[in-house]
């Protein structure tokens, strides 16, 4: 038998309805193996045992009375530290929100705990899920489990660490710019971030709220299919939530993609990175071989995303971070002569610098004299940008590009310089700036020494889930992952 | 036109935000080459072009709004409990208002 922490869902399932081990050992396997293996990653800010066991107990005994089980049942997952979880610490890994306790579940969180799946504990990332390398926690940096002296991407890069270490079999990110994807890319698993609407954000702490997205890692397609699955669909508690029926799409998983037509945009390979570069070469071939159609495409506008995508998270992250007063919850600062200082003190001691310096862009963009030529202009570059990807899908049913334009790079290597930082999020902003589905899996590994992790990133038309986990799925049955 | 010291104070005024000297002098030259560089969105055309505000859909039209009932919520003392400071039900702040003697 594999290891109890190296399983995939569907392994979990067959493990548990053949008796070989129970929720409660394949729990506690985890946290024996956080115990040991998260003194080096950090990926957990808090984990959760009491609330784990408990639900893997309730697994234990619908199996014991021979009940039907959910689709997760018995599945450890991780949750990132901005989504809600009842009862416990939700601090956005901000100073701010270090006593947070969350007086309600996400419902992504509730919806994975009604399929059976069983929470560990909450990850590390970007303070408010701002940064691309998980070096702006509040508390600590996390680890590459695939090289310790590396960053793991960001901002969900505890998440995609903790799946990449075997510290949980799937976990929950967020995905404003691409903080899914590229920590994928960088932890070398798979993780997608659906149609923006496709899953509830109720209980996920706003950023920028027509970018922000919850999604799932995996080490697998399938089992990132599954968990989109049961946490996609209608949610009466965000009016944002798309009404449109959740398709099966584990189902759709046949490996057959013969007569697809895959899109490669040439703005996304131009001066390309070669290490990077060769490995896309390579999947785009794999595709080839599969029976799909490659068509080359034009993204115009690709240039723009960057400016287009700052001038507008931050604008919104401003508004939504305005809320962190120190009144009805967070940190107040002990020291204040007046409301208003309490506010500023507050506000000053509570936030890290990233989160400071986006705030105070967004301020700006959207300050009286300045609205029109940053905040609207922005607005109407996303039109532009949101067209090309209208326009491309016309003759392409996905599009490949890499997820980064740069393999993992070493902690503290980039935290000098934002805007070097913010030009990396190139591939991911597009999609996210248009609405549309993305995924990232693994790639293969640089050529050259220390063979990093490669990841390609798949891009499908509005709600075409299906397609695009379809198309992954056979790229992975067929190699891809391992591709070299 | 380049962003200047004056601007950053004026910015996180807005913001509420208590800056130190220190940071003044560091936030200074990153936002000056940021506001720089999204000055690239300047380079198209947009006078025809709509502002996107919202990703939108078929079917996103209003038709995931809830019936209008009231269901359950926080009760007052969850409300409360993540409050920094509370009393008689209320979250408590420094005086706003100055009582005449």
């Amino acid at each position: 038998m594999k290891e109890l922490t190296a399983l995939t869902i569907k392994q979990v399932a067959e493990i548990l309805k053949a008796r070989q081990a129970t929720a409660v050992e394949i729990t506690e396997a985890h946290f024996a193996r956080i115990g040991e293996k998260d003194k080096q990653v950090r990926a957990y800010l808090s984990l959760c045992p009491e609330r784990a066991l408990a639900q893997a107990k309730k697994v234990d005994a619908a199996i014991a009375a021979g009940e039907e089980l959910g689709p997760l049942a018995g599945v450890p997952i991780a949750v990132k530290d901005v989504i809600m979880t009842r009862g416990a610490h939700t601090t956005c890994a901000s100073r701010i929100l270090e006593n947070f306790i969350a007086p309600y579940d996400a419902t992504a969180v509730e919806r994975l705990e009604r399929a059976g799946a069983v929470v560990l504990g909450k990850t590390n990332c970007d303070e408010f899920a701002m940064g691309s390398s998980t070096e702006n926690s509040a508390y600590f940096p996390t680890h590459n489990p695939r090289d310790l002296s590396r960053v793991p991407g960001g901002s969900s890069g505890g998440s995609a660490a903790s799946v990449a270490a075997n510290l949980a079999t799937v976990a929950l990110g967020s995905d404003t710019g691409g903080s899914i994807r590229q920590p994928s890319a960088f932890c070398d698993v798979v993780g997608m971030m659906g149609t923006y609407g496709r899953v509830s954000r109720y209980g996920l702490v706003a950023f920028a709220s027509s970018l922000d997205h919850i999604g799932p890692f995996g080490r697998s397609v399938h089992d990132v299919a599954l968990v989109l699955q049961t946490i996609a669909g209608r949610d009466p508690l965000d009016s944002t939530c798309a009404v449109l029926p959740v398709e099966d799409y584990v189902g759709g998983l046949s490996g057959n993609i013969r007569g697809i037509r895959v899109g490669v945009p040439h703005e996304y390979l131009q001066g390309l990175n070669p290490d990077i570069g060769g490995n896309i070469q390579k999947g785009i071939d794999l595709f080839s071989k599969l029976g799909c159609e490659i068509v080359p495409i034009s993204l115009p506008h690709t240039d723009y995303a960057i400016a287009c995508y700052y001038i507008i998270c931050t604008a919104e992250a401003s508004a939504n971070l305005a809320r962190y007063d120190g009144v009805r919850y967070g940190y107040r600062s002990p020291q204040h002569a007046d409301l208003r200082d309490m506010y500023r003190k507050s506000r000053n001691q509570g936030f890290g610098a990233e989160v400071k310096r986006r705030i105070m862009l967004g301020t700006y963009v959207l300050s009286s004299g300045y609205y029109d030529a940053y905040y609207l202009k922005a607005q109407k570059v996303r039109t532009l940008i949101a067209r090309d990807f209208v326009e491309a899908f016309d003759d392409v049913d996905v599009i490949v590009t890499p997820t980064s334009p740069i393999p993992p790079f070493k902690l503290g290597e980039k935290v000098d310089d934002p805007l070097q930082m913010y030009l990396a999020d190139i591939y991911t902003v597009t999609a996210s700036l248009a609405g549309i589905p993305g995924i990232s899996v693994p790639c293969g590994k640089t050529p050259s020494e220390p063979h990093l992790p490669v990841g390609m990133q798949i891009l499908a038309k509005h709600f075409d889930e299906a397609t695009l986990l379809r198309v992954a799925d056979a790229y992975e049955k067929a190699g891809g992952f391992e591709i070299s | 036109m380049p962003f200047t010291e004056k601007d950053v104070r004026y910015v996180a005024d807005l913001a509420h935000l208590e800056l130190t000297q220190e940071e003044v002098t560091k936030y200074l030259p990153q936002l000056d080459s940021i506001l720089q560089y999204v000055e690239k969105l300047n380079e198209l055309d947009t006078s025809a072009v709509e502002p996107m505000a919202q990703v939108t859909y078929p079917g996103s039209q209003n038709a995931a709004l809830r019936t209008d009932v009231a269901h359950r919520n926080l009760s007052q003392d969850e409300a409360l409990a993540n409050a920094p400071e509370q009393g008689a039900g209320s979250f408590k702040v420094p005086s706003v208002i100055e009582r005449e003697e």
